[in-house]
């Protein structure tokens, strides 16, 4: 016995003694954030050999920590990637103006990380001046990525396109962008080779073909291109004779008007990319000349169709070409059909989004509804993400689809009519998403939409002991809702809120919970102020944060967002934003 | 007899606005699009004209008959559905953006009992209409002017993506009138089978829902004119039309409603049958003045067939117009158009 328990202890002290260098080797190999983060909690040498070893580092809420304190601790950040307003933002309920500035940041980084090399950006407020602040100071810069931004304009990209001289990646995605020109494309050195990814499908400029076409040609190791609206087909068939090693491809619009010959041309071009695994783009399609698609299709795992209004016989014709198929993005305009043939087809399909075509319309017989759903997941088992807008459900289908796909990691189920119920026995959607969480045990991500009763939160916080976001509107009937979710999911990271019966008791029964989550958001609810003083009272570490709506007339109408910090309440808070 | 008759009309004009109002929103098949609009083309054109309203007026309550008479409804023909009214207790305090339909209240059943029939729903309005208009008194009634009024174009909110702002100025309108009359109303009606819960209530049009982002939203807006296109069903955004051109092999389709002018649809033209030359066609602006000068060199003449069969030159009447009689078009051969010369000739003398 004693030997042995001494013998336990020594090997304990050598693993605590771990060579650094050995320890950091190993280290290095680890990429995932949340990986490193536990890795971090072991031990104080652990700690300090997995800062070191950091060199990209995930920032999900910007306000929960400050440039400063990031670069105190992680010296070696070459990649970073920041979010910043709440997701709410983009549905227009946060004022402009909030705030998520990231001029900040690259002020901070600009000393501390000269040799930054990657920059992600979601959800934040990027001005012109702070590209090109970024395009001048930072040497070795690559990677630009900017998704749902808002604050620049195409000649921040200018300043880009000139000055970053080891550019790899261009990624601009669906930013509230100010679109001068597409001069920014021309900005590109004469001899430059290094892009592997540009992404300007979401700009609507025209940019000038002749410097594009010498961009892809010169560009060898161009892996991603997704070229904007106005590219014509015609275009389009020379940059691909250039880039037949590409794997992912956003087309131009479909809708010029192409001779037999420039047909059979733009036929083999497509022939010829026998790399391509994922296929997009901005279509207004003639469909008479989608069928030029079907050779590259054969390897394609990811199809976004979600700017191009199809309807169910022309995608039936596609999705037969895509037997890989494992992510498609739709617009409703398919119908049930279209998702029957997606059923048919595409049985290694894992995530399903379809988008409505024309959200306001409130005729029900356009769209999609329970049945074609029900059809996917008869049809691909796999399934465990998707996103679906309709404009009718029912509980006993939801049920069945749960049924048959039990692996749902996120189902994100928008009824698009607020408070709508089932619509054939006219009852709550309390059952069919009771099936949901009880039924899929790995869920992660819940949206919930319908005629919703307390009942339904109970269902959640009893069952979905994994899940980490929720957003719930129009649901809920009293603060016993709100309240079983806060007790009852453990691993609840961000819960988002609008419009439903919810106050001061809701809110505060989640003060354990707080600082465990990433943020919490409520918007027009019963929330009111003494109740966020309360809690932002008790709970110093969290920043409770009071945004008056201006529309409203009666006083409850606020939007509160709360999170954790560790620092301190804004310092750039618009005159709109009260922490309390 | 009168001024009683519209005190109380007034009062029930009132609530009527709010109960129609609101199960205009609640209601989920949009059945009344088409309704909706046929109505308010008649009341809405022409405010002022106490006689035109009457006949338009007439003509729906017929169509809402028919329809009605179809309409699997929960409750007997003719009565009032009561859980319509128990989803109107419950939201008739909140938001209220929603197009005021038919304001006028049908539970004056006692003077109008022929109208009974159609008392249900959102119809319920027009059995007043017809019985205030029939008494010369509807467009007396301010009330029904003021609930009316704000909506002169009911697709609108529903098509454009603009809907906040579009229904900006009516939620003070309509407040105004939900919060007299309720009360009276919701009693009666109260604990009806609608297992509803207390949430807020469903708008036609809110903020951020939806949850698109405003990238995709504004995009669809133009994906899903285009799409209709793509579909070659007569969605209500588009009027496909046939083209046809002497001595070409095959027709060809066009969407008039994807022009707004004679000159973007003759450019398009040309375009299209660029393989056929047009010639001065599409090079010249469509209108009244040019079109001696274009009969004069042009090689083609572009025609259209109206609703009466006529073929007529292009370019004569306002756009609008043109939108709605046309029916196809021909791109005809000068020397064939002799019979249409002469007419558009006189036409641009009587202008000029």
């Amino acid at each position: 016995m004693d030997p042995s328990k001494s013998r336990d202890s020594a090997e304990s002290t050598r693993v605590i003694q771990f060579p650094n260098d050995v320890l950091e080797r190993i280290l290095s190999l680890i990429d995932s954030h949340r990986d490193r983060s536990a890795v971090s909690l072991v031990s104080k040498a652990w700690y300090n050999a997995e800062r070191w070893t950091r060199r990209h580092v995930f920032i999900g809420n910007c306000y929960a920590v400050s440039p400063q304190i990031v670069a105190r601790r992680f010296p070696n950040i070459r990649s970073v990637t920041l979010k910043g307003k709440p997701r709410f933002s983009d549905f227009n309920l946060v004022p402009p103006n909030w705030g998520a500035e990231v001029h900040a940041w690259l002020a901070v980084f600009a000393d501390q990380y000269p040799l930054l090399e990657e920059l992600r950006l979601k959800r934040m407020t990027v001005t012109d001046e702070s590209l090109k602040f970024l395009a001048r100071k930072f040497q070795k810069f690559r990677a630009l990525s900017l998704l749902s931004c808002d604050g620049f304009s195409t000649n921040g990209l200018e300043a880009i396109a000139t000055d970053c001289r080891h550019l790899t990646e261009l990624d601009i995605q669906e930013n509230g962008i100010d679109d001068i020109s597409g001069n920014w494309l021309s900005c590109f050195p004469e001899n430059f080779t290094s892009l592997e990814v540009l992404n300007f499908a979401s700009l609507s400029s025209d940019v000038n073909f002749d410097a594009l076409e010498r961009l892809v040609s010169q560009c060898k190791s161009l892996k991603i291109l997704k070229v904007n609206k106005n590219i014509t087909l015609e275009q389009l068939q020379r940059l691909l004779v250039r880039a037949p090693q590409l794997t992912e491809l956003g087309t131009g619009s479909f809708l010029q008007e192409l001779t037999a010959h420039q047909y059979e041309e733009l036929e083999r071009a497509f022939i010829g990319c026998k790399n391509l695994h994922a296929l997009s783009g901005s279509w207004e399609a003639t469909t008479l000349y989608l069928p030029v698609l079907y050779p590259a299709c054969t390897n394609l795992t990811f199809l976004n169709l979600s700017y191009a209004a199809l309807p169910s016989e022309e995608l039936a014709k596609l999705v037969a070409h895509c037997p890989h198929l494992q992510r498609l993005w739709v617009l409703d305009t398919i119908e049930d059909v279209g998702l029957q043939a997606v059923a048919s087809n595409c049985p290694l399909l894992e995530e399903l989004r379809v988008f409505p075509a024309d959200p306001y319309d409130q005729d029900i017989n356009r769209g999609v509804t329970e049945s074609g759903f029900l059809a996917v997941s008869l049809g691909c088992r796999k399934l465990h993400y998707v996103l679906y807008f309709c404009r009718q459900m029912t509980n006993a289908a939801v049920a069945r689809i749960v049924q048959n796909c039990p692996g749902f990691t996120h189902f994100r189920l928008c009824i698009m009519k607020p408070g709508q119920p089932d619509y054939v026995t006219n009852e709550p959607m309390d059952e069919g998403f009771g099936a949901v969480v009880k039924t899929c045990t790995n869920l992660r991500r819940l949206g919930v939409s319908g005629l919703l009763t307390d009942l339904t939160f109970e269902y959640i916080g009893r069952y979905a002991k994994n899940l980490e976001t929720l957003s719930v509107a129009f649901a809920g009937g009293s603060d016993r809702g709100m309240q079983c979710i806060l007790d009852g999911c453990p691993k609840l990271r961000k819960l988002e809120i609008r419009d439903s019966p919810f106050g001061n008791g809701a809110l505060l029964s989640g003060l354990e919970k707080y600082e465990s989550m990433r943020s919490l958001w409520m918007s027009a609810c019963k929330v009111t102020l003494n109740g966020c003083k309360m809690l932002a009272r008790q709970r110093p570490r969290l920043n409770v944060e009071v945004m008056k709506d201006e529309d409203m007339d009666d006083g409850q109408s606020y939007k509160v967002y709360v999170y954790r910090t560790v620092a301190g309440p804004r310092t750039d808070a618009p005159s709109f934003v009260h922490t309390l | 007899m009168s001024p009683p008759l519209l005190g109380v009309g007034e009062e029930e004009c009132q609530s009527n606005g709010t109960l129609l109002a609101s199960s205009s929103s609640l209601e989920s098949v949009c059945e009344n699009a088409e309704l909706k609009e046929h109505n308010y083309m008649g009341l809405a054109d022409r405010p002022s004209e106490n006689r035109s309203v009457v006949p338009t007026v007439f003509e729906c309550c017929k169509i809402t008959l028919t329809l009605k008479a179809t309409e699997l409804r929960l409750g007997l023909p003719g009565s009032q559905s009561p859980e319509r009214d128990a989803d109107f207790c419950a939201i008739s305090s909140a938001k209220l953006d929603e197009k005021p339909l038919f304001p006028l209240h049908p539970s004056n059943d006692g003077h109008y009992s022929s109208q009974k029939i159609v008392v249900s729903g959102n119809k319920r309005g027009f059995a007043d209409a017809m019985c205030y208009a029939s008494e010369g008194e509807f467009m007396a009634n301010p009330e029904a002017n003021v609930v009316l009024s704000p909506r002169p174009s009911p697709n609108l909110g529903l098509k454009n993506c603009s809907g906040p702002e579009s229904f900006g100025h009516r939620p003070a309108k309509v407040k105004e009138i939900t919060t007299t009359q309720i009360a009276p109303e919701t009693q009666p009606n109260d604990g009806s089978g609608r297992n509803i819960a207390s949430a807020p209530a469903p708008k036609q049009q809110v903020v951020g829902w939806p949850p698109i982002r405003s990238f995709r939203k504004n995009s669809l807006a133009t994906t899903s004119k285009n799409a209709e296109e793509v579909d070659g069903k007569p969605g209500s955004g588009a009027l496909f039309v046939k083209v046809s051109m002497d001595g070409a092999p095959y027709l060809r389709k066009v969407d008039l409603k994807h022009y707004s002018a004679y000159q973007e649809l003759s450019s398009a033209l040309e375009k299209m049958f660029s393989c056929f030359t047009i010639g001065a066609l599409g090079r010249e602006m469509l209108s009244e003045s040019n079109l001696k000068d274009l009969l004069g060199g042009a090689e083609h003449v572009l025609t259209y067939e109206d609703k009466d069969a006529d073929w007529m030159l292009v370019g004569d009447v306002p756009w609008e117009m043109f939108l709605d009689t046309c029916k196809r078009l021909r791109i005809m051969k000068s020397c064939d158009a002799i019979g249409l010369a002469p007419r558009a000739v006189e036409k641009s003398k009587s202008k000029n």
